[in-house]
């Protein structure tokens, strides 16, 4: 943030009054002073008056066993609710023994000949040994039970997120009605979709597919829409001038132009319902996941590992797979016709060593070509919680700089914040959003917040906001750091991508464990583990922001005899500044989408809550927390929000 | 464009009708788990809650019941109310560790009859409030809750902002504790860890140090076996004490753990149903099995291979007609 601050544009006194954003605070000074003595008379109070909240206890409480007694009843359940859950469990157990019939063998030879013809030879061993180390992790089945759920949740969203695309690419209204509900759908934290799916659902596979295909869905939506409204306006008029249909126009023009953003929605779509179908796993969507969840049980990181592995494989798999589907399968196999002869060999291979495999039996991963990587593992974990939980010269150990930092920065925070009148954490909201964006952000910011007051969850969700505000500012200052030191130097970038691969996308439930023991039960592990969540894309985006910085500007600083660090500090990091506060949002969203886990190490607050509506049962905790959790994301979504929002998400 | 929209739903609706065999109803309270019964093999699918013991007793059933009756197992981890309702829908067939949840029982067992009692585990479970041996042998009043305010200040962490810290665990467990503090007047701060993981993590930190720690714990547990841990004595329990969860100031009940299954299971499933019924073994027996998983880092495969090796009188009994 400090970064932020100091590369803003220093201007002098008669300037300063013409700036807009001393008008737009002065306007909200004026506002202010005429609201808060109304306020404050009415609602005397620090916290959120009691006098505007609403109680959903009770209404919620009912609605839940409402459905619980009525789910095998109501017609509403019995025909509607039960054939989505019908057709999702039929299609599901379909792939799943496909993929089952087609053995290990077949598998792994239909994924790498696809992502052969998708992207090329380096890729298609790369795809083959991902899939064989599966196997040899012990986690073939389980494997086999996450993809067959992640086909059937890619498929719906692709073609749910298609139609609505679609719609609101070649319909105005359709675009307008529906970009905010999209754009909002992105700052949801994937948890906040798990309780109401839970609640119509019950637990199960069901309700995880619904859950991954809402949060999967958006962004093929979105990107889908952007692709067709894209189109270049003189290939159109062209195409229309040649007495084409609307329909031909569509198919023949539109949706070929659109390709790359429909491939890229694609790859974000999947990479998403990968994520989710991981944690959907606490309710019960078996798969890797679940192994991962079991293994926590009995504290054992290599069980954990061994399970969040093929994850890891699978995402940077996927990933780089319909990443280069965009871009190379112009360059392969030249005409149609021998592109068509290049799938049709590839079918026939894949289909000739499935048959091999059932012909010899050897569906099933042999059990012999098993590698145990737990034990080492764990012993790795020991010796770090052994040698650097306290005690160690002269730093002191991670125990005590969790202690320190909880004492000294999140107690202090979270006290400012909830000592903090409520009108005036409104008005600091309304202000900060106001300054960054416009009016519209500056509202939906103020009423976010005043949304959590009135559901009741004031003091616990600035609790939970403390924390946020500190993994964010840790994960700033480490990752923007890292990403100058990326930018500076290749060799670096290069040493690092791994990491950031595999952090990215290792379910967080393998890194609770480890956490806690460095760290202890308490805030501070949770921030811990937010903050090794949310570095990756910030990294990324730091780095690439800096990378882009006009090489012009650069060699003319150097001319002008500049050192490094005076060519840092005031030519790349002021040219980086949308990048940068690209990184800032990033951050704050990612770290909000792990509160949840951090409820799971002793973060207490709304991820507590959460946790616990989920475990118990009790949907009124469960859901006003997550709503909550969403009201906070919104609000520091809108509050750190660079005017002209990037098209897409992550990096 | 109209009629083309109504094409496509009939095809929608025709394929819909498709997939689930016939017109009618879709009730999906009877819709088993996607994965269960692929390729022909007849399974089962087990409940298994988030602690070690549970696990245990799982591990033991799932090899039995492959080994010994051929079927194929499937477990799913879900947290103890949630499982009611799954087990209540056919989405697992048996909760085989239940630590007593008279509303659910209920509506499930007595209102809804989905689920039938499978009858005892054969271990009791008690919960209670721990400290670790080695502190309570330097200072033997710590083990009474009439002198815990004592200790207060030797309890502290930075997270239970200056008074004791009383450790909790998952939020899936039965506990009182946050009204017992307040009714029993302590200087103590319920602090939830959030999970089991990170609760035995965090006291196998403060043992490793002998460090002086107050947590809710519950046996049979393994960690008993690692770390060593004293009950401290609250008031005595009293059927009904723990009626109003607002005004709770007594100890926790000892309570017989049960079985649970599918209705339809326990009907249409005779074998494995009627094995799990006749499922019983001892506190011992599951400790055992739990040591070797969680300590030993067997797999639960291997532990229950270990255990029915050396038990073959003990589970020829649940096999026997």
């Amino acid at each position: 943030m400090a970064t932020i601050t100091a590369t803003a544009p220093r201007s002098g006194l008669p300037g300063f009054l013409k700036h807009p954003a001393t008008g737009k605070l002065l306007l909200l000074a004026v506002a202010a002073a005429v609201l808060v003595p109304l306020a404050n008379a009415r609602w005397a109070s620090g916290s959120w008056p009691h006098a505007l909240t609403v109680d959903l206890t009770e209404p919620l409480g009912k609605a839940s066993d409402w459905v619980i007694d009525n789910r095998d009843s109501h017609p509403l359940f019995l025909y509607f609710f039960g054939y989505v859950s019908n057709a999702v469990v039929l299609s599901v157990r379909a792939v799943y023994l496909v993929l089952l019939a087609a053995g290990w063998a077949g598998v792994t030879a239909a994924a790498a000949l696809v992502a052969w013809r998708v992207a090329g030879v380096r890729l298609a061993l790369g795809t083959g040994a991902a899939f064989l180390a599966c196997g040899l992790l012990g986690m073939w089945i389980p494997t086999m039970q996450t993809l067959a759920l992640m086909v059937v949740a890619v498929l719906a969203s692709v073609v749910i997120g298609v139609l609505l695309g679609l719609a609101a690419g070649l319909s105005d209204r359709t675009y307008r009605a529906l970009r905010p509900v999209l754009d909002t759908m992105q700052v949801f934290p994937a948890y906040a979709y798990l309780l109401p799916v839970v609640l119509v659902f019950g637990m199960g596979v069901p309700a995880a597919v619904l859950a991954t295909v809402v949060y999967a869905a958006p962004p093929m939506a979105r990107l889908t829409a952007l692709g067709l409204r894209g189109a270049d306006a003189g290939v159109m008029e062209a195409v229309e001038s040649l007495g084409t249909t609307a329909r031909q126009r569509l198919l023949t023009a539109r949706i070929p132009l659109a390709r790359k953003e429909l491939l890229l929605g694609l790859n974000q779509t999947i990479m998403m319902a990968l994520s989710m179908a991981v944690i959907a796993s606490v309710i019960g969507a078996a798969g890797l996941g679940d192994r991962v969840y079991q293994a926590l049980a009995s504290v054992d990181v290599g069980a954990a590992l061994a399970a969040g592995i093929p994850i890891v494989l699978l995402a940077v798999v996927l990933d780089r797979v319909t990443g280069a589907a965009g871009t190379v399968d112009d360059e392969l196999g030249g005409d149609t016709g021998s592109r068509w002869t290049g799938w049709a060999y590839a079918a026939v291979v894949a289909v000739a060593v499935a048959v091999a495999g059932r012909l010899t039996d050897r569906l099933d991963w042999p059990e012999a070509w098993l590698v145990n990587i737990a034990e080492p593992v764990n012993r790795a974990v020991d010796w770090m919680t052994d040698h650097l939980y306290s005690g160690v010269p002269y730093v002191g150990g991670t125990a005590d700089w969790a202690g320190h930092f909880t004492t000294w920065v999140l107690d202090p925070m979270r006290d400012g914040l909830q000592w903090l009148p409520w009108w005036s954490a409104l008005l600091i909201v309304a202000a900060l959003a106001w300054l960054i964006g416009t009016w519209r952000t500056a509202l939906t910011a103020v009423l976010a917040m005043a949304a959590i007051g009135v559901l009741g969850v004031w003091g616990p969700s600035l609790d939970t906001l403390s924390q946020v505000l500190a993994a964010v500012a840790v994960t700033l200052v480490l990752g923007f750091a890292t990403g100058i030191a990326a930018a500076r130097s290749e060799r670096c970038e290069r040493v690092l991508r791994p990491f950031l691969d595999v952090f990215q996308t290792m379910p967080q439930f393998v890194y609770l464990i480890p956490v806690v023991a460095l760290f202890g039960v308490g805030r501070a592990p949770a921030v811990a583990a937010a903050v090794v969540y949310a570095l990756p894309a910030v990294v990324r985006i730091t780095t690439q922001g800096l990378r882009q910085v006009d090489p012009a500007a650069m060699e003319s600083s150097r001319s002008m005899g500049a050192t490094g660090w005076q060519q840092l500090r005031q030519v790349q990091l002021p040219l980086a500044r949308p990048a940068l506060l690209l990184a800032l949002n990033q951050g704050v969203v990612l770290v909000l989408a792990v509160v949840i886990i951090g409820g799971l190490v002793g973060g207490g607050a709304l991820g507590y809550d959460v946790v616990f509506g989920l475990a118990q049962g009790d949907l009124a905790t469960g859901l006003v927390a997550g709503a909550a959790i969403v009201c906070l994301g919104l609000m520091l979504d809108r509050v750190t929000q660079p005017t002209d929002r990037r098209t897409k998400k992550g990096a | 464009m109209r009629t083309r929209m109504k094409g496509v739903l009939a095809v929608g609706c025709s394929l819909l009708v498709l997939t689930t065999a016939g017109c009618g109803a879709a009730d999906m309270t009877k819709q088993a788990s996607p994965f269960a019964n692929a390729q022909g093999a007849k399974t089962v699918t087990l409940s298994v809650q988030s602690w070690v013991g549970a696990q245990a007793n799982v591990a033991v059933a799932q090899y039995l019941l492959e080994h010994e009756l051929g079927y194929r197992v499937d477990t799913v981890q879900v947290d103890e109310v949630p499982a009611w309702d799954a087990l209540s829908q056919g989405r697992v067939d048996a909760i085989l560790e239940d630590w007593g949840h008279p509303e659910q029982e209920q509506r499930y067992v007595k209102d809804k009859k989905t689920i039938v009692n499978g009858g005892g585990l054969g271990v009791t479970g008690h919960i209670g409030w721990f400290v670790p041996t080695y502190f309570a042998k330097q200072h033997p009043d710590v083990t009474n809750w009439k002198n815990l305010n004592k200790y207060a200040d030797q309890l502290r962490t930075p997270e239970s902002g200056g008074k004791g810290q009383l450790l909790d665990g998952s939020p899936s467990y039965v506990t009182n504790d946050k009204a017992l503090v307040k009714n029993l007047d302590l200087d103590l701060q319920v602090v939830f860890a959030g999970s089991e993981a990170a609760q035995i993590t965090q006291m196998r930190q403060f043992a490793k140090e002998k460090k002086p720690f107050l947590t809710y714990w519950y046996s049979p547990q393994w960690l008993f076996k690692k770390v060593p841990m004293t009950e401290v004595k609250l008031p005595a329990y009293k059927e009904g004490c723990d009626a109003d969860p607002e005004k709770v100031a007594c100890a926790y009940p000892h309570t017989p753990l049960q079985k649970y299954l599918n209705t339809d299971f326990a009907k249409s499933d005779g074998k494995a149903a009627d094995f799990l019924k006749k499922f019983k073994w001892t506190t011992e027996d599951q400790n055992e099995v739990s040591l070797m998983i969680a300590d030993q880092k067997l797999t639960p495969e291997e532990a229950a291979r270990k255990w029915a090796e050396g038990h073959e009188s003990t589970w020829k009994a649940w096999l026997r007609k």
